[in-house]
This record gives C-alpha cells, structure tokens and sequence, in this order.
C-alpha cells in the first residue's frame, strides 16, 4: 500500500464521515463545521490529483467565503439545537432509504456500462491542473464564459441587495 | 487510483447530500447538503480530467464554483428575507403553494 493509498482512504473516510456528519448532527452550527472539514477533505483529494490550483479556490472559495457565510447567517438568526426542526421518524425512514436507493440504482447502472479505463493512471503525475495550464486553456478558449461569470457576479450582487433589503424601504422606492 | 474509487466516492456523496435534502426541515441545512452535492460532481469531475489528461474539466469545475458562489449569495438573502417574515426557517411552514 503506497502513501498515495493510503492518503486516498483517510481522506475519502474522512469527507464521507464529515458529510455524515452535516446530516445528522442537530446543532446547525455544527454542521456547517463539519461541511467545512468535507471541504477540506474534498481539497486535499485535489492536491493528490495535482489540481492544485482548484485545491486553493475551493478552500478559498467554499471554505474561506461561503461557509463564512453560512455561518453569519446562522448566528445572525441564533439558531441552535433546540430550535431544530425535526422530520418525523418515517419520512427520516424513507430519506435514507430512496437516497440509498439512488445510491443502489446508480452502482447497478455503472457495473454495466463497463467504464474503460484505458486512460492515464490517476496520480499525483501530470501538469494539467498547475495554475499556468490553467490560465491558458482559461484565457484562451474560455475567455467569454469568464467574462460572463462576472456579469453574472454583478447581478447575484444586485440581485443579494435588493431582495436582502428592508421591507419599508422597498415600499417607497 | 483507478476511476472507479473516485466514482464510488463522489457517489457516496452525492447520496449523503439527496439524503440530505430528504430528511432535514431546516432550510439551511438543505442548501447546505445541495453544496455537498456540487462539491461531489467537482470532485468526479477532476478525477476525469485526470483520467483523459484535459484540462477543459477543470475549467468546468471553476465555473461551477463562481455558479455556486452567486447562487449562495442570492439564496441566503432568500433564506434571511423569509425568517425576517416568518421567523423560522421550517421548510414545512413554507407550503402554501401547495394549497
């Protein structure tokens, strides 16, 4: 068993028992730490894949701005476990039970369509995910999705304000 | 590492974050799980590009974190605006559609 093994099974154990953890823990709080550990795991599977500049976005990005955000608005609204709400027991029953279902149906379907798996071993090789590949493929061939994602920003931004804003104010505006 | 380690994990899940979705009645925790969800496409995503040797998928990863980013943004004001109505974040109390 080589480190990269070895790296690859504590990491998926530790983003599977992380994303369990959101789920099943009652403080809110809590979740949203445990979503930002899966975060972390999640990023650390991109390093062993040498993604590593998508392994600096996504902790930057979801770890650093989103889940910040999740948290801001769950302490804003002084949520806390005993203000849970819970579903009943069956329909908890029948959640985990249509999810492993889904979970069932689509390992069934990806053990007949016999993935071929003569492409490149994946390892820690390879250039593609360095910041320099990226920017070129980025800047070159996508260059107008990029600038649409920043238009597409500035209406989210407006988008946030307006519909975040008091209720009085928008009546007279 | 061949693909289908990296297949059965994102798999795991994305079916911890349709569970998720199912089972909680706190609508942050949901959006939370739907998170969870885009993150395991991203990861199946870079395993593939790995796998082909093509950059092109990483790329989509990046465009679909700035989609989560904005998406974010508005649905937390959604969530904000609707506790500031109804104080409480029940997705139950939110069916009058239904009606």
């Amino acid at each position: 068993m080589s480190l990269h093994e070895i790296l690859f099974y504590f990491l998926s154990l530790m983003a599977l028992g992380c994303a369990l953890g959101v789920i099943l823990s009652r403080n809110p709080v809590k979740s949203v730490l445990f979503l930002i550990a899966t975060f972390f795991a999640i990023s650390g599977h991109y390093v062993l894949m040498n993604a590593q500049f998508l392994a600096i976005v996504n902790i930057i990005v979801y770890a650093g701005a989103i889940m910040v955000l999740f948290l801001f608005v769950i302490m804003l609204m002084n949520l806390n476990a005993d203000a849970e709400p819970q579903k009943s027991r069956l329909v908890q029953f029948a959640a985990v039970l249509s999810g492993g279902a889904l979970f069932l149906v689509i390992i069934a379907a990806l053990k007949t369509a016999g993935i071929h798996t003569e492409g490149n071993k994946i390892d820690g090789s390879g250039e593609i995910g360095l910041i320099h590949n990226l920017g070129q493929v980025l800047f070159r061939e996508y260059v107008l999705p990029f600038e649409v994602s920043s238009v597409l920003f500035l209406s989210a931004m407006i988008g946030a304000m307006v519909i975040g804003k008091k209720e009085e104010a928008k009546s007279e505006a | 590492m061949s693909i289908q380690y990296y297949l059965f994990l994102s798999l795991a899940l994305f079916a911890i974050g349709v569970m998720g979705v199912l089972m909680r009645r706190n609508a942050i925790i949901v959006f939370m799980c739907i998170e969870l969800m885009l993150n395991a496409v991203n990861l199946l995503m870079v395993a593939f590009s790995k796998m082909m040797g093509n950059s092109d998928a990483q790329i989509f990863v990046f465009f679909i974190m700035v989609v989560a980013a904005a998406e974010v943004a508005v649905g937390l004001a959604i969530i904000v605006m609707m506790y500031r109505k109804v104080h409480s974040v029940d997705i139950n109390i939110l069916n009058r559609l239904k009606h």
